[in-house]
């Protein structure tokens, strides 16, 4: 596997700007005889199938929802990033990339972070031209709110349903190009493995959902818009389903899968309540711009949130991070909250939970501005909770959400195989150890409505185009794959459903290869997880048939594919022997609990290539060049 | 808490379909409905039976998968919430339960609870945008909205599209869904060139997929988890009948 990251020549200010300039075309009269393949209709997938339609290349697009509005982009709340100094508060591109790379720990690289703040501004037109409703001043201009680890307001919002209306207004450019007949919608139809010829991508094999028919499809390239895998929890704030395998089953084709332990938990999510949860709801970061952090200073204080004095209450964002408070990043607020709990001073039951207090807020702003400014936000609460928020404190506690973690990617955004392309959260690329807070809306729109359109263009006419059709062999091998497979999930018959491994998967990953990890905990769940593969595909027990809608056949097919990149997972952040953003050994850590990380031995992404079901993945590493900024120890004190 | 669930099975678009009684014992108030049809299912698999199917996926009300008719409710008893936000501590200790799908020509039933909305899709195909292509755009403050026409047009876009408003339709009328996003597009000087001929596509496509007309019961409003107004289907009548009336030139 060659690693080359094809950074283009000369200063990081006009790297993006010179690869446009040189970049390879195709003709207008040509790019219609070119079919793309986009899985995946989030952000990424619906701005770049729209994008790409518009150009005039033949889109063909899959979901398994039924409609693509309802890709999991959706719930995304507080906001989307852009380098557009409206508020005139020092903001600029190149402080939006520092911020970003900053945030991400130094583990991001350099050239794909500035391309990113440079496009940002870009984002921010092309959703209020198409009708995003962005909150708005009385003068009519565009609204700004801040948001954790940064220093500026530059976070555009729309209420609380930031990422829904984003979706929306790419759904609906989508929507335009399927009327207009240029793309081709396929719904209900899910991914399940790449076809890859002579080295590149061609093709992809899916299941029609309704019907169980396994169906073949040919293209001049494929698009992996197809997120993140939080799922491998069990709980965490993604959708139900929300899963690796298309990821993964181009790792298993050929793809390098690139830092696969770099997984975020989100500091304010509301706490499990039971055995039975089935998902954890995320309360938007943006809460913690007028909400204030705290745990009684006595372990163990069972007094309710308001009989407790304010000199017994411990704001210990404030206290630790002064500078920046309650809007430290993600991963450093979560580790916070961790230790408070670890310290016998959580609140709520089972005492994992930390108080996100407004009455400061309500008491200098009044309750009308609380509510407009997160009205949505506190009702959701109140409904999941029954506990009404403008009252007592909300209790929160950290939740995967996010991973940095993805395939690897080229600028061109393209993996190690050829004409396979990644986008969106299903990439590694831009946020490094950590994701600052509304910059995956930024990321997705950013690789799908204006990357993607001209470094498809590039591979297109870097090679001789392959007319390939489904009557290939590797289609034939690919397809009978898939089947044997889904037969065998059915012919099992056990006596656990696959609800209890997956229960049991996350639990295991929480606890090794979540928030915080270490060597002996990775090595134990290292050998636990291929036993518990192995009990999965002895003792599980799918009902139904293939040939039908099966939802329990689905899910059986994802918990399977976790089973076997959970040890992606366990390996990768074993061999990273440091502390890195969200990554975070125990055995590397500053006196004061902080991430320590090796920048001599650890700066480079990590890149794992499959070497089939009985040999170890093989490591190799691109090197993280660092041209412009200069490495610091990352303090939000 | 024991309920009593009857829930309509259905095993595909043609077969017959019928309730099923099924009863569950140690149901937390802290659930969520469908954490409560999770252990139902769970049952159901460890019997060797099918579980039944229904629609989900945030779990937070956001993206509109889910839907079902609860004890004859869109959405079930609770106001402005989704199913998968409705927690049973709305319900009491040994209450019956029926669970029914959406119930509309223009929606067939997939199998048990699941059915196609697709013609949402195809409605939203027909018009439901703002033509324009990536790049080339004026910088974002170019075009000033009023802060009043911004909160208007959010309001209407917080539409889900999950379809309750057609469930509780007697009519099994798209209006209030249709009406959301011209309200949302029109209510935008970006919207403002296509009003009319997005109007026009739109309702067009709405009557070819076999919705009904509405007859102002207003049910769909009562039903809609986000709230929104049929306020809107006043301004998508009015934007109708003039571009009926004079045609689809935008005046200035």
């Amino acid at each position: 596997m060659k690693l080359d990251p094809k950074i283009p020549s000369g200063p990081l200010e006009e790297k993006w700007t010179r690869y446009r300039s040189e970049v390879k075309l195709v003709s207008p009269a040509n790019k219609r005889k070119f079919k793309v393949l986009v899985v995946g209709t989030g952000l990424a997938g619906a701005s770049a199938a729209a994008t790409l339609a518009e150009l005039g290349y033949n889109v063909h697009v899959f979901t398994y929802h039924d409609s693509p509005r309802r890709a999991h982009s959706i719930a995304a709340q507080g906001g989307i990033n852009a380098a557009k100094n409206y508020p005139n508060d020092g903001d600029s591109v190149w402080r939006l990339f520092y911020d970003t790379i900053k945030g991400g720990d130094f583990r991001a690289r350099e050239a794909n972070v500035y391309r990113l703040a440079e496009v940002s501004a870009n984002i921010i037109d092309q959703c209020v031209a198409q009708g995003v409703p962005f909150a708005r001043e009385y003068s009519g201009y565009l609204d700004n709110r801040s948001f954790g680890g940064a220093q500026v307001s530059r976070t555009f919002y729309a209420r609380g349903q930031t990422g829904q209306q984003l979706l929306l207004g790419a759904y609906q450019a989508l929507m335009r190009m399927v009327d207009a007949g240029r793309v081709t919608l396929w719904t209900r139809e899910e991914m399940l493995d790449l076809v890859v010829i002579d080295g590149h991508a061609k093709g992809i094999i899916t299941r029609n959902l309704v019907t169980g028919e396994i169906r073949r499809h040919a293209g001049d390239a494929v698009l992996l818009c197809t997120g993140g895998y939080s799922n491998v929890f069990f709980l965490s704030t993604n959708a139900k389903n929300s899963n690796v395998t298309a990821t993964y089953r181009a790792y298993k084709r050929g793809a390098g899968f690139a830092n696969p332990c770099f997984t975020q938990i989100h500091p304010t999510c509301i706490p499990p309540s039971g055995e039975y949860q089935s998902k954890l709801t995320l309360m938007s970061e943006s809460l913690r711009n007028d909400g204030r952090i705290w745990v009684p200073k006595k372990a163990g204080d069972k007094r309710p949130p308001n009989e407790i004095p304010e000199d017994e209450r411990d704001y210990y964002l404030e206290r630790l991070y002064p500078s920046y408070g309650n809007l430290t990043p993600r991963d450093i607020a979560s580790r916070a909250a961790k230790r408070v709990c670890d310290e016998g001073r959580g609140v709520g039951p089972g005492g994992l939970g930390v108080y996100l207090d407004f009455s400061d807020a309500i008491k200098r702003l009044g309750r009308e501005v609380i509510e407009q400014r997160y009205g949505n936000l506190f009702e959701m609460y109140e409904r999941i909770t029954g506990e009404n928020p403008y009252e007592v404190p909300m209790r929160i506690y950290p939740a995967p959400h996010y991973t940095m973690g993805g395939l690897w990617v080229d600028y061109n955004l393209m993996s190690t195989i050829p004409g396979l392309h990644v986008l969106g959260e299903a990439n590694f690329s831009d946020h490094g150890a950590n994701r600052l807070g509304a910059s995956a809306l930024m990321q997705g729109l950013a690789d799908g409505y204006f990357i993607i359109p001209y470094t498809l263009g590039h591979y297109f006419a870097s090679y001789p185009k392959m007319d390939v059709t489904t009557d290939h062999p590797e289609f034939q091998r690919a397809e009978e794959e898939v089947r044997a497979r889904l037969a065998k999930l059915l012919s099992i018959k056990g006596h656990r459903t696959v609800m209890s491994f997956h229960r049991e998967l996350g639990k295991l990953m929480w606890d090794a290869c979540g928030m915080s990890r270490n060597a002996e905990g990775l090595r134990a769940a290292l050998k636990r997880i291929p036993e518990l593969r192995a009990e999965f595909w002895e003792n599980v027990n799918v009902v139904g048939s293939g040939e039908e809608l099966n939802q329990n056949l689905e899910y059986a097919g994802r918990v399977a594919d976790y089973l076997e990149f959970a040890e992606l997972m366990c390996l990768d952040a074993l061999t990273r022997e440091e502390s890195c953003g969200c990554h975070f050994r125990e055995e590397y850590q500053t006196p004061d609990g902080e991430a320590l990380r090796n920048d001599n031995d650890f700066a480079h992404v990590a890149v794992w290539e499959y070497t089939g079901p009985d040999s170890p993945p093989k490591l190799h590493k691109e090197p993280l060049v660092f041209e412009n900024v200069k490495l610091t120890v990352r303090s939000y004190k | 808490m024991k309920i009593t669930l009857h829930v309509w099975r259905q095993p595909g678009p043609q077969a017959q379909g019928r309730f099923e009684t099924y009863t569950l014992d140690n149901i937390s108030p802290h659930m969520s409905f469908l954490e409560m049809l999770d252990v139902l299912n769970e049952q159901l698999v460890t019997e060797g039976k099918e579980p039944v199917a229904f629609e989900h996926d945030c779990r937070e009300g956001i993206c509109g998968s889910c839907g079902m008719v609860i004890n004859g409710r869109p959405h079930g008893p609770r106001r402005r919430t989704t199913a998968c936000q409705l927690h049973m501590r709305m319900f009491n200790d040994g209450d019956e339960i029926w669970i029914e799908p959406w119930r509309a020509r223009a929606f067939p039933v997939i199998k048990d609870l699941i059915v196609d909305r697709s013609a949402f899709d195809r409605i939203i195909a027909a018009g439901g945008y703002i033509s324009c292509h990536t790049g080339g755009v004026p910088d974002a403050n170019a075009i000033p909205v009023p802060k009043p026409a911004a909160d208007r047009a959010f309001d209407a876009a917080a539409c889900i599209g999950c379809g309750a408003c057609v469930a509780a339709c007697p009519n099994a009328s798209a209006m209030l869904f249709v009406a959301a996003k011209i309200a949302h597009l029109g209510s935008l000087p970006q919207g403002q060139p296509e009003r009319y001929r997005r109007v026009r596509r739109m309702v067009a496509q709405m009557e070819a997929e076999g919705f009904g007309h509405c007859s102002n019961h207003y049910e769909c409003e009562a039903a809609c988890p986000k709230g929104i107004s049929v306020e809107y289907i006043a301004q998508l009548n009015r934007d109708l009948r003039r571009a009926e009336l004079i045609g689809e030139e935008v005046m200035p």
